[in-house]
């Protein structure tokens, strides 16, 4: 189950290893993404900590962590095409794995419903 | 008070805001402040504009100028011929007045000399891509090793001793603060090269940067081929190089550098007080993100026209605020487009002959001062400037030289203890067989 968080990324956990990308609302806001530059494997990071930056032709834009834990695997495809972002930001566009030290700190982020209110408010 | 009708405030305003802040007057505001000067400066009466200017004229006229001078100092200025064509384009107003040009629009001309400076730096320094523009030949030093540390992890840098002092000292001031440490890697005390064994001995796994100079500060050009087999991969290669030696050197993109930088001085401006200068500064293209400074790129319009626009500018604090790659904005840009003017002007075969005359000259003084006695202190290749031996004391003798109208070799003692009874000699394009004749008699 997707987990979101007020900076608009998301996390997926199976097996102790959370999926991670931006969200479809942050996507639609940052416009034709250029460049992804993407962090190392192995890079420690806390909660709400900057992983990355995504460069698109309106801003370059950080993207936190939503957990604290360590990269374990990078989208590399990002490399040669970072419109996936664009194209398939919660499927294809996913932009690196962490290995979850704290399982429980995803109950502090929203949930899909939560999130989609989120972005209602801060749309208006 | 006096009122200055220039300054927009008027006494109720200054009496409003004082009654805010809750002082009784300007003076109570700056108390804090220790008076050290005070207004009484002895200014004379006014005079009229016919008065004044002779009057500074007399003062201007025991000013002592370079045409004036025989020179023989250069250690990163460089007194060059320009030609005047090169101060006529470069001052024409359309280019004189332009400022950073955001608006793309109504930019072309600034934007499209900017970019084909980019493309003779390019050229020179044998790189893909280069910046347009940073400070100086220190500060763009500076910003190379941050940018090595931006590439490369850890966080040590190896700057080699012979790379120009001024220069050393600028990197430390910018990277000191960020918690990153500099080891200095010393020169071969025969050659006056950068020591290999020094350098393997200092190479460790929390080396991110290596820092060469080349031609180096002593003149020597340095072997960039072995001191490139000597440092791993993962370390980022900086080299600072002097461009007009360039046109005769094989370009530091040769040996698999990572980025080159530099004094553009000697493309075209005058050496002024020392400044202002130019850095010049290129790299690859898969560091381009991590570059600092302004990039021109050509684009076509939707008429599909060629046209000129500024890119990648999300790395720059008008987009990305503190988290910017740099904070270089306006910078020398109209520096930056006279050399774009006299590299033009000049072509290849004009920069080829300059930096010939320059090298010839230097190894001809050589001679000359070898036959009336002086000893060079190093063995390594040289360009157009060497060190060699004048005894202790040469400061004075320095000195005395220049009420004979002669800008004698550069005293070294000020820069290295251990070359205290050395100088660094330096020829030009506009060295000439009188000037060497008048430093022969002179140092004797």
């Amino acid at each position: 189950m997707k987990k979101y968080t007020k900076t608009h990324e998301w996390i997926e956990l199976s097996d102790g290893t959370g999926t991670v990308g931006i969200t479809n609302y942050a996507q639609e806001r940052l416009g034709d993404v250029v460049y992804v530059e993407l962090p190392d494997v192995g890079k420690k990071v806390k909660k709400g900590e900057t992983v990355l930056t995504i460069e698109s032709v309106k801003a370059a834009s950080d993207v936190y962590s939503p957990v604290d834990g360590e990269v374990v695997e990078v989208n590399e495809t990002l490399n040669d095409n970072p419109g996936l972002i664009n194209e398939d930001p919660e499927g294809k566009g996913w932009i690196f794995k962490i290995k979850v030290e704290n399982p429980s700190q995803l109950d502090e982020l929203l949930s899909e419903e939560e999130y989609k209110k989120f972005c209602e408010e801060e749309g208006k | 008070m006096k009122k200055y009708p220039y300054i927009p405030h008027t006494e109720e305003d200054i009496e409003e805001m004082l009654k805010y802040i809750g002082v009784k007057s300007i003076e109570d505001l700056f108390a804090e402040v220790p008076v050290t000067i005070t207004s009484d400066l002895k200014i004379p009466e006014s005079q009229d504009e016919f008065s004044v200017k002779r009057h500074l004229e007399k003062l201007a006229s025991e000013n002592i100028s370079l045409k004036d001078l025989s020179v023989f100092m250069g250690a990163g200025v460089y007194l060059r011929y320009i030609p005047s064509v090169v101060h006529h384009i470069a001052m024409k107003p359309e280019f004189l007045t332009a400022y950073t040009p955001y608006q793309a629009e109504v930019s072309q001309g600034t934007l499209q000399a900017l970019f084909e400076y980019q493309t003779m730096i390019c050229e020179l320094t044998g790189m893909e891509v280069a910046n347009s523009s940073m400070y100086d030949g220190g500060s763009a030093t500076a910003e190379a090793v941050l940018m090595g540390l931006r590439i490369s992890k850890g966080r040590k840098v190896l700057v080699s001793k012979a790379v120009h002092p001024e220069y050393r000292i600028t990197t430390k001031t910018y990277v000191k603060a960020q918690g990153f440490e500099i080891i200095e890697v010393d020169f071969d005390k025969e050659t006056g090269e950068t020591s290999l064994d020094d350098l393997k001995s200092k190479l460790d796994e929390e080396i991110a940067v290596v820092v060469i100079q080349y031609p180096n500060f002593f003149g020597i050009v340095e072997d960039l081929e072995k001191l490139r087999n000597e440092i791993p991969e993962n370390v980022v290669f900086v080299v600072v190089a002097e461009p007009v030696s360039l046109a005769l050197l094989e370009p530091p993109g040769k040996f698999g550098v990572d980025i080159v930088v530099g004094e553009g001085q000697s493309l075209g401006l005058y050496p002024s007080f020392g400044g202002p200068g130019l850095g010049f500064f290129a790299t690859l293209e898969k560091h381009v993100r991590k570059m600092p400074g302004r990039i021109i790129g050509e684009t076509k319009d939707v008429e599909g026209k060629r046209g000129y626009v500024m890119i990648l500018q999300t790395r720059e604090q008008h987009i990305r605020r503190a988290k910017a790659t740099s904070n270089i904005c306006s910078n020398h840009a109209h520096s930056a487009l006279t050399t774009a003017v006299y590299m033009s002007v000049m072509g290849k075969e004009g920069l080829k002959e300059v930096a010939y005359r320059s090298m010839n000259t230097a190894h001809y003084l050589l001679k000359k001062l070898e036959e009336i006695g002086f000893e060079r202190r190093f063995k390594g290749p040289f360009f157009n400037e060497f060190v060699f031996k004048v005894g202790e004391n040469y400061e004075k003798k320095w000195r005395e030289m220049v009420k004979k109208k002669i800008l004698g070799p550069l005293p070294l003692a000020r820069f290295y203890k251990e070359l205290s009874d050395c100088a660094l000699a330096c020829t030009t394009e506009v060295t000439s067989s009188e000037d060497i004749e008048k430093l022969l008699e002179a140092i004797r």
